[in-house]
């Protein structure tokens, strides 16, 4: 049981969650109550890691940010910055990659909520920080907690984005799911079973409580009218 | 309360859903903005209330300017101040009925919040549902917090859209009461929107029937349902009995017009300017339909008798609508009477019969050019 990945990889995916969140909450609002030219092209970009092979966004993450690349160098030389083979090179993997996972559920709940209320808390003199704060998401957390469940539970599975990005350096990049492959390649099926069945539990956990939470959605806002 | 003052709007918009319309609603009337559904009117109160932006036009109260694209003035929806109950009121859900009127309260100093909300509370009768969450409340209950809500502001104007299609018939008839009896107090531009004539018959000091976005015509409910301006209005107004005539004569010193209809000469007491021999449109609402004055020789004047055959009878109720055929002619009469008198006067289908048309209620409809 390699304790130290496991460790990486809740750190890795609390980063991500973090990261994410806040940034999906403003792209999911603007998402689901604005039309604007070019809409259909951005969420169709937000849906490509769910069909792209993680590998191949590794790859792309790998020539762009490598430090032969311009982007790389530039990186390199002015903040001192080295995305890959490097932790914060896992975050930013994760965070391309989850981007759909964490925008889709908020997205579709900003989009349940009724415009009634969203026009009712205009003309309440509300300024749109306040209807976000004290409307919107004491309406919209159950697809807030979907978002995060998924993107936190996703990031524990990552392998091909995490392999090209990262690579598989003890401490620094070697997450839960290299360290199963790393036993299984070793023969170690104990400590490979033991860390499989934790994100087996953990898997099973987020899926009935997201489950659970999508329809508490559907009936609260069912409710409202 | 906030200064009195007059709500003056014009809009107009092509994209979308096509808005024509310049009215006004002064401070202390109740307007109704009546027309079909998917006819533009929430989109219209949705621009007044700065919720959408019209394409052209101006939208003041008072000197204040809300809206005007020559200057590229577009106030939001939070400074202007407005009182707006939307159709399925805009609860917001998560908060009790005094929560939801206290949110609309940021712009008072916080310890007068409170008193504030449970004096509204008091006054729309739910004092004792303080602590419920909308889901909790009955239909007419979420109305009155919606409309308590949107008083609390002390708003410049009261926006409605809609505001008795989601509750039941028992709590419609007593909300009618309810609003009827507040807005005497109110002293700001009321406007309301809605797609039942009735509504509007009933609480509105005037009102404008809009259809597919166009204004059709703006006056005093009863003189919009008894002299509709063209054939549309009176359509829309639910007026069954529109006919073609000529023209025949106009006699100014008794301010009647003679109409010919088919081989019968009936009278108007109106004065429109139209030519002698002109085709004209005419209409007659259903209390200009006399059928017991025949029997009893109270004829308003002899000469407005049609003989018709009835073709159908449909009892609905405590009444009875009547199809008939104006003899010597195709055109169709329709009428719906009371019960009592359809029986006391034996009226059967295939039964030819008279009626008495009164030419007080006899209606020149405005022509529109093609």
């Amino acid at each position: 049981m390699d304790w130290q990945a496991l460790w990486l990889s809740g750190k890795l995916a609390l980063v991500t969650v973090l990261i994410l969140l806040p940034l999906s909450i403003l792209a999911a609002r603007l998402l689901a109550y604005r039309q604007f030219r070019g809409k259909s092209l951005i969420e169709a970009l937000i849906m490509v890691p769910l069909v792209l092979p993680p590998t191949v966004v590794g790859y792309y993450l790998l020539v762009s940010f490598g430090s032969q690349s311009v982007l790389g160098v530039w990186l390199r030389d002015t903040f001192g910055i080295e995305l890959v083979f490097h932790f914060s090179g896992l975050v930013l993997a994760s965070v391309l990659v989850n981007i759909p996972f964490a925008i889709q559920p908020i997205q579709r709940a900003f989009e349940a909520i009724p415009m009634d209320v969203r026009d009712a808390a205009a003309c309440c003199g509300m300024s749109r920080f306040k209807i976000l704060t004290r409307i919107e998401l004491p309406m919209i957390w159950p697809g807030l907690v979907t978002a995060l469940v998924l993107t936190f539970s996703h990031v524990l599975g990552e392998f091909g984005v995490v392999l090209m990005m990262g690579g598989n350096i003890s401490g620094e990049t070697k997450t839960i799911s290299i360290a199963i492959y790393d036993s299984v390649q070793a023969f170690d099926f104990d400590s490979a079973g033991a860390m499989s069945l934790i994100l087996l539990l953990f898997a099973i956990s987020a899926l009935a409580l997201t489950t659970s939470l999508s329809r508490r959605m559907g009936g609260s806002h069912g409710q409202s009218h | 309360m906030a200064k009195a003052t007059d709500l003056h709007v014009r809009i107009h918009q092509t994209k979308g859903i096509r808005i024509e319309a310049a009215f006004s609603c002064r401070a202390g009337e109740f307007l109704a903005v009546v027309g079909p559904s998917g006819g533009g009117k929430t989109t219209l109160l949705r621009m007044i209330a700065g919720l959408a932006k019209p394409e052209s036009g101006e939208i003041r109260c008072g000197n204040d300017v809300w809206f005007d694209d020559k200057k590229h003035l577009n106030v939001s929806p939070q400074a202007r101040h407005i009182g707006f109950v939307p159709q399925h009121f805009g609860l917001f859900p998560k908060l009790s009925a005094l929560g939801n009127i206290i949110a609309a309260l940021d712009h008072l100093p916080k310890a007068e919040r409170m008193p504030r909300a449970l004096a509204m509370l008091e006054k729309v009768n739910l004092h004792g549902l303080t602590d419920r969450l909308p889901s909790e409340l009955s239909g007419g209950q979420k109305q009155r917090v919606a409309l308590a809500r949107a008083l609390a502001r002390e708003p410049r104007a009261l926006l409605l859209d809609e505001p008795f299609s989601a509750v039941d018939r028992e709590t419609r008839e007593r909300l009618y009461l309810e609003l009827a009896r507040l807005k005497s107090e109110l002293n700001i531009p009321v406007i309301m929107v809605t797609h039942d004539l009735n509504e509007a018959l009933l609480l509105a000091d005037s009102m404008l029937l809009i259809s597919q976005g166009q204004m059709l015509q703006h006056g005093a409910p009863q003189q919009v349902f008894a002299r509709p301006r063209t054939e549309a209005v009176a359509r829309q107004m639910g007026l069954r009995n529109i006919f073609d005539a000529h023209v025949v004569a106009q006699d100014e010193q008794k301010g009647v017009t003679w109409l010919k209809f088919g081989e019968k000469l009936i009278a108007s007491d109106s004065l429109p300017e139209v030519a002698i021999g002109q085709r004209v449109r005419w209409v007659i609402p259903n209390q200009g339909i006399r059928f017991n004055s025949i029997a009893s020789g109270r004829l308003c004047r002899s000469f407005n008798i049609l003989n018709i055959r009835i073709d159908n009878l449909l009892t609905l109720g405590e009444s009875v609508r009547l199809e008939a055929t104006v003899l010597g002619g195709k055109e169709r009469l329709n009428a719906e009477i009371p019960l009592h008198l359809a029986r006391k006067l034996a009226l059967c289908p295939g039964m030819e019969t008279e009626v008495a048309l009164k030419s007080e209620e006899l209606h020149l409809l405005e022509m529109i050019k093609a």
